[in-house]
């Protein structure tokens, strides 16, 4: 553990995205105590900018909305979106991968094939199906996120397990007489974990920039602060208050990039070939 | 005769964090004009650190850090990169173990050779390509004209390992480097290219460095010996002083190691079978999408054996003779396609698979590759308890009976909670068994469970085996690929050949009357036969 910490830290940009990312999550957690009040009330005259007014630091939306607020509950937002969509995508695909991955033959040829269907048709496209047909609460979004971004690390999962499987140790098991379920999830998976954990990072940015897409097209939960929803707002006055998009814009960019730097830096110091460079 | 390549005090250090500070230690060998120096060691001897050292091929974070390395009164120590690459390949060539990794798989094994000429000399392209043919000639590959085009994966390993010595002969150096050229190869390729070095080096004038962890081989191609330990030289002398009259302790013992092909007294054992295979077929079909490109391999044919109880069948075979196939048929890893395994008179390859888990704890398999067969995520405790808890044990009982394991196969019992990266390739392997035996099987199935080890790790683990058979009663089949491994522990032997079994019967009876010619030239190209160390 502490050598893993270390071959963390030993990448600049690693330690800057996790410095980044605990900033987010500060955020998310002093939300409450910093904005006691509902993010999406009222707060004082719409369109002031960003320092005209001590009380809002970041200015105030066009329904006169507090902008600093929304950023700060916005966090919990969008780390939940990706937290929860990923998790979702992480056990559909690993479920789905170790089996196909692991049984081989038709088994494999079936599984692959819905996978590649889902893959071939885009994401987006499929998103937008499921959430005008199954509602745009929040609940039903992050399911649906989950539910496109799946066949990657499946697909992962599967080359892993391919590799895998035909070890000696994978044969050692099954001379003990071990079941096959146990032989996938307790035996083969730890060992097959690690690039679909790393992977998890491009899938949890990627879930966070498609709801910000969502809530752009006014088709994410608008009862709820996303950075989306706000950035969408600001679409209407874009030209002259610019900030009221530009502030979410930046702090969605500063969670993605925090998350695909410490994926990176997983990546690294869980990959034992860069060790020692 | 004057050395010509001769290296004085060279000390090159390891990266801080090493087991030890020097990857070799004041080394000094000679190399002297047409005469093969055999560079004997174990693994992490340093006996390849030196080959990387003459040639200047170290890795990034070795350094050299003291000596002299002449080379026809030039010291390669000083050179510089240019000095080096006119040297290299010209002057000093080099051949490597594996033969498909050092050739470039994307081109003609003549371009491969063509290019030392088109580097070192001007010479035309017709010129090159005739050169090329009769290089090829010289190290006799069949059919040297279509070897020419042919692509590294189209030649088999021997054929590659030729290509690879026609390449550094190329340019006709005065000092040839072979770093174990032919530990990847069977016994009887092996056989032939041994000769083939000998044959090229007394035509051809050449020195040669080689280098090998066999005394088998030592014996059959060695002018004169160096014995390496930890980098250091230990024992240095002409061959036949070397390997009669060993002076150090670690020679005697590295000599003491290598066992004599001459079977021991036969040992008593039950005529009655426990293990009946009863004519075992599998066929692998690859590819054959609408009947293209379909391949048929008949790795097993119709093979019939039965193992005594108490007894010990090697089943010895060159590579892709079918013996591992036919050890994961036994262990049902594989379904065969036709035939009967009967343990006891139950078929066992008719079962369910409810049926085969109840009855895997009778029958338990060691593997090759000690790297490999351990899980590298679990502790060796659990690995070892794993199959008790399966089958219903209790854990404390189980864990309890792992740490009775461990010092039954000579580990001890307080390093069940490390993990397998902490234990060396012996060590792992000791693990392997010790898990096999928890289960308290009636037959072991072994397959090639030594090849991957040291001579005198192999020797100990052989023992081990040994002795687990006559205390716990174990029938054992024994899967190898060398002769001098199943002469030890067999009491029974079957020679596969591609698929099939052409000869078996009680091992001495087979090594010493060979019926079958394959088994007679099996025999014949074992390495050093002749060499019978004094026990």
């Amino acid at each position: 553990m502490i050598r893993f910490l270390r071959d963390y830290a030993r990448s600049p940009s690693a330690v800057v995205g996790l410095l980044l990312l605990l900033l987010v999550i500060g955020m998310a957690v002093s939300a409450d105590w910093l904005f006691p009040n509902d993010p999406l009330s009222l707060a004082g005259r719409p369109l002031q900018w960003p320092g005209a007014n001590p009380r809002f630091w970041l200015g105030t939306d066009n329904s006169g909305r507090d902008i600093a607020a929304q950023i700060f509950h916005g966090a919990r937002v969008a780390l939940l979106i990706g937290l929860v969509a990923t998790s979702i995508a992480v056990v559909i695909g690993i479920v789905i991968g170790a089996v196909a991955g692991f049984y081989g033959g038709w088994v494999d040829d079936v599984l692959m094939r819905v996978t590649e269907a889902f893959q071939t048709l885009p994401n987006f496209l499929l998103l937008l199906v499921l959430v005008s047909v199954f509602g745009s609460e929040i609940a039903t979004v992050v399911v649906a996120i989950g539910m496109v971004s799946w066949p990657a690390p499946a697909r992962l999962t599967r080359a892993e397990f391919l590799s895998l499987r035909s070890r000696e140790f994978v044969e050692a098991c099954r001379t003990l007489g071990m079941r096959d379920a146990q032989i996938i999830f307790r035996e083969i998976l730890p060992n097959a974990l690690p690039p679909v954990i790393v992977y998890a990072s491009v899938v949890m940015a990627v879930a966070i920039l498609l709801e910000s897409a969502l809530a752009f097209l006014r088709l994410s939960d608008p009862n709820v602060s996303s950075w989306g929803n706000l950035i969408g707002l600001g679409r209407d006055v874009l030209r002259v208050q610019w900030y009221v998009s530009a502030i979410p814009g930046v702090a969605i960019l500063i969670t993605v990039l925090a998350v695909s730097l410490v994926g990176q830096g997983l990546n690294d110091a869980l990959n034992p070939r860069l060790r020692g460079r | 005769m004057s050395a010509i390549l001769s290296i004085e005090g060279l000390t090159v250090a390891l990266p801080k964090g090493a087991d030890r500070p020097h990857a070799l230690d004041d080394v000094t060998l000679e190399l002297r004009a047409g005469e093969i120096l055999c560079v004997v060691g174990e693994s992490g001897s340093g006996k390849s650190m030196t080959a990387s050292a003459i040639l200047r091929l170290l890795p990034d974070n070795v350094a050299l850090t003291s000596g002299r390395i002449l080379f026809e009164g030039k010291d390669l120590a000083a050179a510089n990169e240019a000095e080096m690459r006119a040297i290299r390949g010209a002057g000093i060539a080099m051949i490597f173990q594996e033969p498909m990794t050092a050739l470039n798989p994307l081109r003609p094994v003549g371009d491969q050779i063509g290019e030392m000429f088109s580097i070192h000399t001007d010479l035309s392209s017709a010129e090159i390509e005739a050169r090329t043919l009769a290089l090829l000639e010289d190290v006799r590959i069949p059919d040297p004209r279509l070897a020419l085009r042919a692509y590294p994966h189209e030649l088999s390993g021997g054929q590659r390992q030729r290509a690879m010595i026609a390449m550094a002969l190329a340019l006709s150096p005065r000092v040839l480097i072979a770093d174990e050229p032919t530990t990847a190869l069977d016994v009887t390729t092996q056989a032939q290219i041994l000769s083939l070095i000998r044959d090229l080096q007394r035509r051809l004038g050449t020195a040669v460095l080689f280098i090998t962890h066999d005394f088998g081989v030592v014996a059959e191609i060695a002018d004169r010996v160096a014995v390496m330990q930890h980098g250091v030289v230990v024992e240095e002398g002409e061959a036949a002083a070397v390997l009669n009259a060993p002076q150090h302790a670690y020679t005697k013992a590295l000599i003491s190691a290598v066992p004599p092909l001459a079977a021991p007294p036969p040992r008593p054992f039950s005529a009655e079978a426990i293990l009946k295979l009863e004519g075992i077929s599998k066929t692998y079909r690859t590819g054959g999408f609408l009947g293209r490109n379909k391949r048929v391999t008949r790795a097993v044919r119709d093979v019939s054996l039965a193992l005594p109880r108490g007894g010990t069948l090697g089943i010895v075979g060159e590579s892709g003779s079918g013996k591992s196939t036919l050890a994961r048929c036994i262990m049902r890893l594989i379904k065969p396609d036709t035939g009967a395994i009967r343990l006891d008179g139950t078929d066992l390859a008719t079962q369910s698979p409810a049926q085969h888990r109840a009855s895997a704890r009778r029958m338990q398999m060691v593997f090759q590759d000690p790297y490999a067969s351990l899980n590298p995520r679990r502790r060796v405790g659990e690995l070892v308890a794993q199959g008790p808890i399966i089958h219903g044990t209790p854990r404390d009982t189980a864990m309890a009976r792992a740490r009775e394991l461990f010092a039954l196969v000579g580990l001890d019992p307080a390093a069940t909670d490390r993990y397998p990266h902490e234990f060396s390739g012996g060590q792992r392997q000791r693990i392997g068994i010790a898990r096999a035996l928890a289960l308290e099987p009636e037959v072991l199935v072994a397959d090639e469970p030594v090849s991957a080890l040291d001579v005198s790790v192999q020797a100990q683990v052989l023992k081990l085996l040994a002795k687990l058979r006559e205390r716990l009663g174990l029938s054992i089949i024994l899967i190898t690929h060398d002769l001098r491994v199943a002469v030890q522990v067999c009491d029974l032997v079957a020679v596969m050949k591609d698929g099939e079994v052409v000869e078996s019967g009680p091992i001495g009876r087979v090594f010493e009357a060979p019926e079958h010619p394959y088994t007679q030239s099996l025999l014949a190209a074992v390495p050093g036969r002749g060499f019978h160390p004094a026990h």
